[in-house]
């Protein structure tokens, strides 16, 4: 009978990775990887495959690795994923293909995202091929972003024959991958290999172009697009509204974050400012409050702590990553609100928070967090990252004419990404409000083939 | 890559610099900006668009030099690159049905307001202009203001050079002589506009203002250029740069301006160093 347990992922040790910015996980060698891809039971009506947003054939690829044929792996893999060194790092698999692992039922579930990691890696490396170009059918597409979703639909309608050509609106592709995601827990090597392999297909990557106003979607029609697939993300971010947000000292995670990864503001040297605060509380529970504060940690500070109104069960933050916070020090206000950002000079002095306690389930299936009055407390910080969410970005939407948007304001579309503007999808993040990688992968996939079906059946969908 | 077309010395510190870059000058309109790197590491720095020609493609920017950031665009010359070039950016200026017009501008400001002088004559308003500067060294645009104006005044602080005071006084003398502006345009330093607000709140006209807040993306990604206007957070990499003067949070802009001067304080005299030993 094999282990009920799983073969744990390598971590560098939390005091030493707490002090820079190298990846946290070494990752699974090949004989832990046999090992843990012998666990999996290769169930015949394959519970975890349900699970996964793209539908990998999970006991296909891991049966190869237990087999100890990489290559194999790899080729089921990139079937129907395009990024799974991304995946295997960042997808919350406790809620998606782990979460349905029969072994999961006495014990622990395979690590499929670890095998997936290995998998990858072994690609990486540079042990397989990098794709060829294959001929053009005579069609051009448009891509609106160079984040997941993005990326991975200007890959699919490659391999279908398209001439494709991403516009990105940043400095460098990747979305979320390059600026908000930081190189501890996906390093960006990665995101530029998966960059350079579309290039080989020969996709156009195109920086410095913002939609809407560089070029609107109207001219990459005229200029000879047949397809527009816009992959712009979650937008805006949220601030809390309560007093004392204007201080210095008090950010969003997005420009916390932005300055950190896309603008490489933890070298030594660099040239965009960064303010290394001493005592940070962040606000909220997510990953987006996960990165943040791991991040602060490594900046120097001396403490860090995330502040969240519901209780640690609730976090939608991956496991994993609350995990590794807690190991490298991050303290955890949960049940906790804040009420208001006290200031001196212009400059965050403190927060005050209110107890918070779970009341009747809401509309999310969450309980409600409920204020305890007269349970105010304050926490003493020089620097506030706050991080509860996103709005939609009106930019691409107030220039198009015909693209229509649903009540929170995200672009509509339907189930394959089709918008109410003929020859013009959507997909990830614009369209669910932030999301998931798999999921915006999943959705720019899907666009991807309707397109190309759109496009064969010669009318508009 | 955008290469470098010309550039041209205005005052010790202040040039105008032409860069090819076609998709944006087809675009650009009055009141917007673009987003540029100098190098491969550089910081994201915003620039007002201050000219365009659209047959040849080229945007003009001008920049003061204040900092390590634009110490290192200014080592930059004519047949050199910018790393990264991206624009328009912003919501463009909103000048419809204006006839009369005042702007104000200060120092660096009067490049980025001149557009909109140039703009309203051309579509036949009357413009009064109003621009300062600390001393008679750092004049700008001065014969560019006066080809579009139907009256301007030049201020230096120190009088040596047009006459002596600050662009508020000039902007009351005409107030109270009853010259009632449709609007009144102010461009320069936080301080500089947040008084032009405040002299012009009590005759009732109508004053827009530009923001120039600390930006990163310039897309409405970051929120770091947010604003308080009307006690409602805005953004003004999206929402502006223009507002309404009169509902600005001006001592929070103020205090907000000054986010990382320890930073820049730090890069900057790291680069003059470099700089000095580049010299020697
Ligand atoms: C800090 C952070 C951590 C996260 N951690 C995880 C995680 O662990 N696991 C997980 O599954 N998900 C995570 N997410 C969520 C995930 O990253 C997103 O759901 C995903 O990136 C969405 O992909 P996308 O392609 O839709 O958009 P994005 O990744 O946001 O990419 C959109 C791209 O479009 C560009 N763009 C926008 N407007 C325009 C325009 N007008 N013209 C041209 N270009 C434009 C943007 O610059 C950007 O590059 C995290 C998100 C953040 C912010
Ligand atoms: C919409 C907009 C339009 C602008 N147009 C012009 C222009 O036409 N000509 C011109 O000379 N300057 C313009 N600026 C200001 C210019 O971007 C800054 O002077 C420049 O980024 C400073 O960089 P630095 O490293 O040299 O100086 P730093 O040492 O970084 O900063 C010096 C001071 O400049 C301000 N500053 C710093 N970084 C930024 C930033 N990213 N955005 C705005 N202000 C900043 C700060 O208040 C700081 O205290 C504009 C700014 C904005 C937001
Ligand atoms: S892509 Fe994500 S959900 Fe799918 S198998 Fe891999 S880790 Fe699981
Ligand atoms: S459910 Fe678990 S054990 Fe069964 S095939 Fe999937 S990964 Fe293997
Ligand atoms: S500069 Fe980032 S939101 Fe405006």
């Amino acid at each position: 009978m094999a282990q009920p347990r799983r073969v744990p992922l390598p971590t560098r040790d939390p005091q030493q990775r707490a002090g820079d910015f190298q990846e946290v996980a070494t990752g699974y060698d090949a004989a832990m990887a046999r090992e843990e891809a012998a666990r999996c039971l290769q169930c015949k009506h394959r519970p975890c495959v349900g699970g996964c947003p793209v539908g990998i054939d999970i006991p296909g690829f891991i049966g190869k690795i237990a087999q100890g044929d990489d290559e194999g792996a790899w080729n089921i893999l990139s079937r129907d994923t395009a990024l799974p060194a991304v995946c295997g790092r960042v997808c919350p698999q406790e809620n998606q293909c782990e979460k349905y692992c029969v072994r999961g039922i006495k014990g622990e579930p395979v690590g499929i995202g670890n095998l997936e990691r290995y998998a990858a890696d072994y690609f990486q490396s540079g042990a397989c091929p990098v794709p060829q170009q294959i001929p053009w059918n005579g069609r051009r597409a448009a891509v609106v972003g160079a984040g997941p979703s993005g990326l991975t639909c200007a890959g699919e309608l490659a391999r279908l024959g398209w001439r494709v050509t991403i516009f990105e609106a940043l400095h460098e592709p990747g979305g979320v991958l390059t600026y908000g995601i930081p190189e501890f827990r996906l390093p960006k090597a990665i995101v530029r290999r998966e960059v350079e392999n579309l290039t080989a297909l020969g996709v156009d990557v195109r920086c410095n172009i913002v939609i809407g106003k560089t070029l609107t979607v109207d001219e990459l029609f005229s200029d000879g697009y047949e397809a527009v697939y816009i992959a712009s993300g979650a937008g805006l971010p949220r601030f809390m509204g309560i007093p004392g947000e204007g201080l210095n000292g008090v950010l969003s995670a997005n420009e916390y974050l932005t300055r950190i990864n896309l603008m490489k503001a933890y070298e030594p040297g660099a040239a965009t400012p960064i303010f290394k605060g001493q005592h940070v509380a962040v606000v909220g529970g997510g990953n987006v409050a996960m990165d943040a504060a791991r991040s602060a940690r490594r900046m120097g500070a001396q403490s860090v702590t995330v502040v969240y109104r519901r209780g640690l069960e609730e976090m939608p933050a991956r496991r994993e990553e609350v995990h590794h916070a807690q190991e490298e020090g991050i303290l955890f206000r949960t049940l906790s609100a804040p009420v208001a950002i006290l200031g001196e000079n212009g400059w965050v002095k403190g927060l005050q928070c209110i107890q918070m306690t779970l009341g009747e389930p809401d509309a999310s299936g969450r309980r409600r967090p409920v204020e305890q009055p007269g349970s105010e407390f304050e926490l003493a910080i020089d620097t506030l990252i706050i991080a509860i969410g996103t709005a939609p970005n009106p930019m691409l939407t107030r220039t198009t004419p015909g693209l229509d948007t649903n009540a929170r304001g995200c672009i509509r579309a339907d189930a394959r990404g089709q918008t109410t503007r003929p020859y013009v999808w959507a997909g990830g993040d614009a369209v669910t409000g932030a999301a998931t990688v798999i999921l915006a992968m999943g959705a720019g996939k899907e666009a991807a083939r309707a397109i190309d079906r759109a496009a064969q059946e010669g009318a508009p969908t | 890559m955008y290469p470098i077309i010309s550039k041209e010395r205005l005052n010790p510190t202040v040039s105008r610099m032409v860069i090819a870059a076609p998709l944006v000058a087809r675009k650009a309109q009055v009141g917007q900006f673009i987003i540029l790197r100098a190098g491969e590491r550089s910081k994201r720095m915003p620039f007002t668009v201050s000219d365009v020609d659209r047959e040849l493609g080229t945007v003009a920017i001008i920049y003061q030099v204040v900092g390590a950031g634009t110490m290192e665009l200014d080592q930059l010359e004519a047949g050199q690159s910018l790393h990264d070039f991206v624009g328009p950016l912003g919501t463009p200026s909103d000048l419809e049905g204006l006839n009369k017009v005042c702007i104000v501008g200060g120092g660096v400001g009067c490049a980025i307001a001149y557009p909109a002088a140039k703009a309203l004559h051309r579509m036949g308003a009357q413009v009064h202009s109003i621009i300062g500067f600390r001393n008679h060294e750092l004049v700008i645009l001065e014969d560019q203001f006066r080809a579009v104006s139907n009256r301007l005044r030049v201020m230096t602080d120190d009088g040596s050079h047009g006459e002596k005071g600050l662009v508020t006084h000039a902007l009351l003398e005409w107030l109270e002589a009853g010259e009632n502006y449709d609007q009144v345009i102010a461009i320069g330093p936080l301080p500089m506009m947040k008084f032009v607000a405040a002299t012009t709140k009590p005759f009732g006209v109508n004053t827009i203002v530009s923001m120039n807040s600390i930006m990163v993306d310039g897309t409405g990604m970051c929120g770091g250029c947010r604003v308080t206007v009307s006690g409602q957070t805005r953004f003004a990499c999206v929402d502006g740069p223009d507002f309404d003067g009169h509902q600005i949070n001006f001592d929070e802009a103020i205090a907000r301006s000054r986010m990382y001067q320890p930073f820049e304080q730090h890069a900057r005299e790291d680069a003059c160093l470099l700089y000095q030993k580049e010299m020697s």
